[in-house]
């Protein structure tokens, strides 16, 4: 790897590649930058988090060899890794895919290079050529300064697949970056972002650390909110035994903006369709960071409350809201982690996805839309990594790109989409998924938007675009918090479910009719 | 990692924000803001009370639209809405005043 270490002669570019909003280009490739992001070091996890995980708590003092034997078990394990480790033909088709080497020009964070890290050190252990050549093929040995070089850029390394769809092999660079946290924290050595919220979701059944009565509470002031805003009693149901629907949302949706207002969409939309729902205190999130350190166990465990829940509350149908890797999860590795769901009604989807349901809503006339609502809007949409290429939607081939757009298009007048390189499953991660949206990444997140926010400046110029919906909360938050580096405002990040909330007309049902009385009282 | 208060020392976790919750003054609280680079004002303040008395009962930082609410309806619309929290506390009215306000850090996609 040594020419794409730092030194001084190109370190001194090291800015290069930081964030530009002068450049309209979103696959502009930068000058090389070696080394540029060689320092940045994600806070490690505490031991406490470590060990909630069933991992140990601190470096091992043999982890050399408990990294090398788990290395090896997952090549015997994961049949997918070992290929993908053994394919690379170094062709180059990837080396310009990933937002990370777009924004930051650092070649380890060509995915070819990010991969290489492990490969070499999987050649040296693992290959004949490698045990006995091992300068001839590539390899090397796994030192201390290897581990480290791990931890600093696969955690540079948001697992959004856009590498993936480019490679004429399909080598997911994520499922390597996967095993290699995985590696890490069989070793002691843990994120302390992604280890710290999978420890509270097995608390509290949240990422936030959100308890029962603090949920009901933020239930009951968005309630109040809702009756204000409509005249309508919108009911956000809690632990409601015997409802049809379960929804899994993310905590973000209790918690921050834009989130918030998508979660009152989902509850207008229920509430026009008049069907009994629910959320669950128990499983009151959606995502599941077990899928970032690449822990089946800890994903699974995760995934488990969810069916626990559908069983306790007897639901009969479960539906996800708006959170990128959680529909990767649902959609893909549900049945699988936590199934069968037999017990649901199999009429439907198992799971569903918010958008599916709203669509049916729509395109059936039921939901009752005004469009001018949302004319001080001229909309985009960022399709979410792990939606456009972890996923599928809908009833057709394509339906995780085509549903969006049909309610985006259903509910505002004024919609573009971004450069076709830039969308479907060409689309860029935000700059904070796959467990790298910490603060202590800040300067990887602003870097990593780039192609993004450049696509959007882009759109913004031709089609005169004011606002960005999306449709997970990480990339929410992301934006939320890149966006003003970049010249938008931070609300300029909307949900998809915000702008549904801003056109639905309720309609008083005969229940709120009988409860008129308190509805003209707090107005 | 720790802050000097009073002759004090009060460990602070690496983000700043610290490590036992019953170790929060109103002095603490000055000295954090200095170290974020906000001088408290009586807006600041009350952010800061109504986060206490919120985590007091609910064990855990308010959403910012409930923390917003709660301002306009104390201190006026004004004071209370977003924009102006963000005004008071520019790396977020969660992160930013919690931290200030002796509680943990939000954690998750916030």
């Amino acid at each position: 790897m040594a020419p794409l270490d730092k030194n001084d002669a190109s370190g001194s570019s090291a800015d290069k590649g930081a964030a530009d909003a002068s450049s309209p280009d979103p696959l502009e490739i930068p000058r090389l930058s070696c080394g540029a992001m060689a320092d940045l070091h994600s806070f490690e996890a505490a031991p406490e988090h470590n060990e909630l995980l069933g991992f140990p708590g601190e470096l091992l003092p043999n982890w050399k060899e408990v990294a090398i034997a788990k290395m090896g078990e997952l090549a015997e394990k994961n049949r997918a890794f070992r290929v993908y480790l053994d394919t690379c033909v170094k062709c180059g088709a990837c080396t310009d895919k990933c937002h990370y080497f777009l924004g930051t020009g650092d070649p380890k964070n060509m995915p070819v290079a990010r991969q290489d890290l492990l490969r070499s050190v999987y050649r040296r252990y693992f290959t004949f050529a490698g045990k006995y050549f091992p300068k001839l093929v590539g390899a090397r040995d796994l030192t201390r300064e290897v581990l480290d070089e791990w931890y600093t850029y696969y955690h540079q390394c948001s697992q959004c697949r856009r590498c993936a769809v480019s490679c004429p092999y399909g080598i997911d660079t994520a499922e390597i970056s996967m095993a290699a946290r995985e590696i890490l924290d069989s070793v002691g050595v843990g994120q302390k972002y992604c280890n710290e919220i999978i420890g509270k979701v097995k608390k509290t059944g949240n990422n936030l650390g959100l308890n029962p009565k603090a949920l009901r509470a933020t239930l009951d002031d968005l309630e109040e909110d809702l009756l204000d805003d409509t005249g309508v009693e919108v009911k956000i149901p809690l632990d409601q035994k015997g409802a049809e629907i379960l929804l899994i949302t993310p905590s973000a949706d209790f918690f921050a903006e834009p989130h918030i207002d998508g979660l009152l969409g989902y509850a207008k939309v229920f509430h026009s369709a008049g069907v009994s729902w629910t959320l669950s205190s128990y499983a009151s999130e959606a995502a599941n960071f077990g899928m970032f350190i690449g822990s089946y166990e800890n994903m699974r465990e995760v995934a488990w409350r969810i069916r626990q829940a559908a069983k306790d509350l007897g639901v009969r149908r479960i539906i996800f809201g708006e959170c990128g890797h959680a529909w990767r999860v649902a959609y893909s590795f549900l049945n699988t982690l936590a199934g069968p769901f037999d017990f649901l009604d199999q009429n439907y989807p198992i799971p569903q996805h918010i958008l599916e349901f709203t669509l049916d809503e729509i395109e059936s006339g039921r939901l009752k839309i005004d469009k001018s609502k949302n004319d001080d809007y001229v909309m985009t949409f960022h399709d979410s990594c792990n939606v456009a290429r972890g996923a599928a939607m809908g009833r057709e081939e394509g339906g995780q790109f085509e549903v969006p757009r049909k309610v985006l298009r259903a509910v505002c007048n004024h919609y573009h989409d971004m450069d076709p390189d830039t969308i479907r499953e060409n689309t860029f991660c935000c700059g904070g998924g796959g467990g790298l949206l910490t603060d202590d990444l800040m300067d990887l997140r602003i870097k990593g938007a780039k192609p993004r926010m450049n696509a959007l400046r882009k759109a913004t110029e031709e089609h005169g675009v004011t606002h960005m919906a999306a449709i997970c909360a990480i990339c929410k938050t992301q934006f939320s918090k890149v966006m003003p580096k970049y010249g938008y405002g931070m609300d300029r990040i909307m949900s998809v479910h915000q702008l549904v909330a801003n056109a639905v007309i309720l309609e008083k049902r005969e229940t709120d009719a009988a409860e008129k009385p308190v509805a003209e009282e707090s107005t | 990692m720790a802050y000097e208060v009073n002759g004090q020392t009060i460990e602070h976790d690496e983000e700043g924000y610290i490590t036992n919750l019953s170790d929060w003054s109103e002095d603490l609280a000055k000295v954090i803001a200095e170290t974020e680079e906000i001088e408290m004002t009586d807006e600041h303040w009350a952010v800061v009370n109504f986060l206490r008395e919120y985590y007091e009962e609910y064990q855990i930082a308010p959403a910012v639209r409930v923390l917003i609410k709660a301002i306009k309806k104390s201190m006026g619309p004004e004071v209370g809405n977003n924009k102006y929290m963000y005004e008071l506390f520019p790396y977020g009215p969660a992160k930013q005043a919690c931290k200030i306000a002796g509680l943990p850090k939000p954690t998750g996609c916030v």
